[in-house]
């Protein structure tokens, strides 16, 4: 992982840092990206819309199939950047807090806890209101989290890359079992659930938007404030003390942050796994290691992803659709397995 | 020389009171599981004594009983210590071979593969048949393992790496179950939700002679290997050095317990988590002496017919048999947290 060496003078040691202007036209590069992925969202679907139509969509200028169509997909669109730069953000802060290079929403079993939450809310407590949810979900979240954490820390070694993907894989499996035990007799909530639970933004609308917007904002100041204390503790706990960093107030910070972004997002798209996954690493070998690019960055490059995702799921199962956490397993599990495949056996 | 007569006497001693200690549990267990498997039999929705059973096993017609017992719970009782067996044995052997007690087949994904291509064959495919259903489930299984230690071969197999990318795998499998499962009709749905919770409901004498005959050829494979598997316990390297042929013993190994994991899905569904609980429990029971294999096997015959048991009567609801075993498999992750907060140890 991440044993870095004492920074030394030497001319032969090259500098980490990448000039500010390269990862300026990244930031330029990814934000059009960006455009180009919220565009294609608007565009595409069921029914392909013009250029012409989506300009007179906005200016409001002509009603017609293709204007309505803009306008319904943009809540849509809106959700999956949001969602997407959610993932990112919180994949790359729970990669810097667990210095875990396959850390992960989904791997770590965080969307199963507040999947549990949420199911046995509705069932146990009668849960109807939304806001509620995501109050649950990312109680849940914290939770599943913690406990992953705990059991993947247990015995020789630590936390280790691959005893916390085991424990996150584990909690999951018992989740689900517990989750189905809950769902089995009570066949109203399992037929919700059975769409929820894999992760789609098809059912979004201006009022899930506004609601899960303050959640988001929160979270995203925590994990953006945390910055310069992940530099920190990327280090290694012990040269992060020596420098002067609270470890332990940072580490719980930025996790605070990270579960409030995954708890949220997950109550309103259900589990979406790998985008966190594979985000980080990405961004990572664009603009380097430094947190205060690098969390702007992978929010960028998350709600591309998402996006991108997002659209691909409708064009390739026209007039159907497959839902976006399809996809992103889809192309997520194969990076995770090339991951793996690079990492040195140690450091497993 | 006068020292060492009684040293080995001390350790002969010590060897055979461990190999008499082991026997006893074996029979112990061997015993509870008969007990348990009767109990099945007994209990229902009417009782029937002991005597009843006894006569309906012995080819009798018993009123009522020939066919509630003969028909219904005994095929289900004899899966049940069937895919027990198979799962608990499986299980360890990955847990021996990969030194991590959280690295069963169920976890990394080994059984993935079976319930995929069943749910597969069962949508997609359409295929009405449970022999055809099954016969792909064990296709897909096997090959889904085969692609698992392909991909994390790279200057040999190493066990780390087996268990993450078995994890990748898994996950591109479940994603693609989740898609099928959406758009399944409500009909078809019925017959493939068995394939992701395992269940020993509807069970039949077809079902369980495949995995009967798989168990009768895989099982004594891998106590063939169960010497080397404990050698590999001590690390690839040493292992070696000691004479194993790490490689042979790794892939007959695997082979040996994808085969019984994919059999008994075929049969019964991915009970969950007895695979992963065999192997600690039978740690606990055994101890540092002998090997786990049988007393592993039999706990997880012993924990299908329990699981079953309580799934069918302890509540309103009828739970199948996978949803206790996942339930247990939770209070088991938190009972490892607690047990390590006091003494700090190893997985």
């Amino acid at each position: 992982m991440t044993t870095l060496v004492a920074p030394q003078r030497s001319a032969d040691v090259a500098t980490p840092r990448r000039p500010v202007a390269a990862r300026l036209a990244w930031l330029g590069v990814a934000g059009a990206a960006l455009l180009l992925a919220a565009a294609a969202s608007v565009a595409f679907g069921s029914r392909v819309v013009s250029l012409h139509e989506i300009v007179t969509a906005f200016t409001g200028t002509e009603d017609g199939i293709g204007q309505a169509a803009v306008l319904g997909r943009l809540p849509r669109t809106i959700l999956a950047l949001l969602v997407g730069a959610t993932l990112g953000l919180a994949g790359t802060v729970l990669q810097a807090i667990t210095r875990n290079p396959l850390a992960d929403p989904q791997v770590l079993g965080i969307t199963s806890g507040a999947s549990l939450f949420v199911v046995a809310g509705i069932a146990f407590v009668g849960l109807a209101s939304p806001m509620a949810y995501i109050w649950v979900a990312i109680a849940g979240s914290a939770l599943a989290a913690t406990f992953v954490y705990t059991v993947g820390s247990l015995g020789r070694g630590g936390p280790t890359p691959l005893k916390l993907a085991l424990a996150g894989a584990a909690t999951s499996a018992a989740f689900n079992a517990l989750i189905s035990a809950i769902l089995l007799p009570r066949i109203e909530v399992m037929d919700d659930f059975r769409f929820w639970e894999i992760g789609g933004v098809g059912g979004a609308t201006y009022d899930k938007l506004t609601l899960v917007a303050p959640f988001l904002a929160v979270g995203t100041l925590i994990c953006v404030v945390s910055a310069r204390g992940l530099n920190a503790l990327a280090l290694g706990d012990d040269v992060a003390a020596g420098l002067g960093e609270r470890v332990v107030r940072t580490r719980l910070l930025a996790a605070a942050g990270a579960f409030i972004l995954c708890g949220a997002a997950t109550a309103v798209t259900g589990p979406i796994g790998f985008v966190g996954l594979v985000v980080p690493h990405a961004c990572r070998l664009l603009v380097g290691v430094d947190h205060r690019w690098l969390l702007p960055f992978s929010a960028l490059v998350g709600a591309t992803l998402l996006t991108v995702a997002d659209v691909a799921g409708r064009l390739v199962a026209r007039p159907s659709e497959v839902e976006v956490g399809i996809v992103t397993a889809l192309i997520g599990a194969p990076f995770f397995i090339a991951i793996v495949r690079r990492l040195k056996v140690r450091a497993l | 020389m006068s020292v060492d007569a009684p040293m080995t006497d001390v350790v002969v001693a010590g060897r055979v009171r461990r190999a008499g200690r082991w026997r006893l549990i074996v029979t112990v267990l061997a015993v509870a599981t008969v007990v348990a498997f009767g109990l099945n039999l007994m209990v229902g929705r009417t009782f029937y004594g002991p005597e009843e059973v006894l006569r309906v096993i012995a080819g009798q017609t018993v009123p009522g009983a020939s066919f509630t017992v003969g028909v219904l719970r005994l095929p289900r009782a004899v899966l049940a210590v069937l895919a027990g067996f198979a799962f608990g044995l499986a299980g360890v052997t990955f847990q021996t071979m990969l030194r991590n007690t959280l690295a069963a087949p169920d976890i990394i994904g080994i059984s993935s593969g079976a319930s995929a291509g069943a749910v597969f064959a069962i949508l997609v495919l359409k295929v009405s048949s449970a022999t055809t259903a099954s016969v792909t489930a064990i296709v897909v299984a096997l090959a889904t393992a085969g692609l698992i230690y392909l991909l994390a071969y790279k200057d040999g197999v190493v066990g780390t790496r087996l268990i993450l990318i078995g994890i990748g795998i898994s996950a591109i499998l479940k994603s693609l179950v989740s898609y099928l499962i959406v758009r399944a009709a409500a009909w078809d749905l019925q017959v493939a939700m068995r394939w992701l919770t395992g269940s020993l409901n509807g069970a039949t004498w077809s079902r369980a002679l495949p995995l009967a005959v798989a168990i009768a050829v895989f099982t004594p494979l891998l106590l063939g290997q169960a010497r080397n598997l404990d050698l590999l316990r001590l690390g690839d390297d040493t292992a070696a050095a000691l004479g194993v042929r790490v490689g042979r013993t790794r892939l007959v190994a695997i082979l040996a317990a994808v085969a019984l994991i994919a059999f008994a899905t075929a049969a019964a569904g991915p009970i969950a988590f007895v695979a992963f609980l065999c192997g600690p429990i039978a740690a606990r029971i055994v101890g540092p002496s002998g090997s786990l294999m049988i007393p592993a096997a039999l706990v997880g015959a012993l924990l299908v017919l329990l699981s079953d048991l309580i799934g069918q009567f302890a509540f309103d609801a009828r739970y199948p048999v996978g949803v206790v075993t996942g339930a247990l498999g939770a209070l088991y992750l938190v009972f490892l947290l607690a047990r390590t907060h006091r003494s700090g140890g190893s997985l």
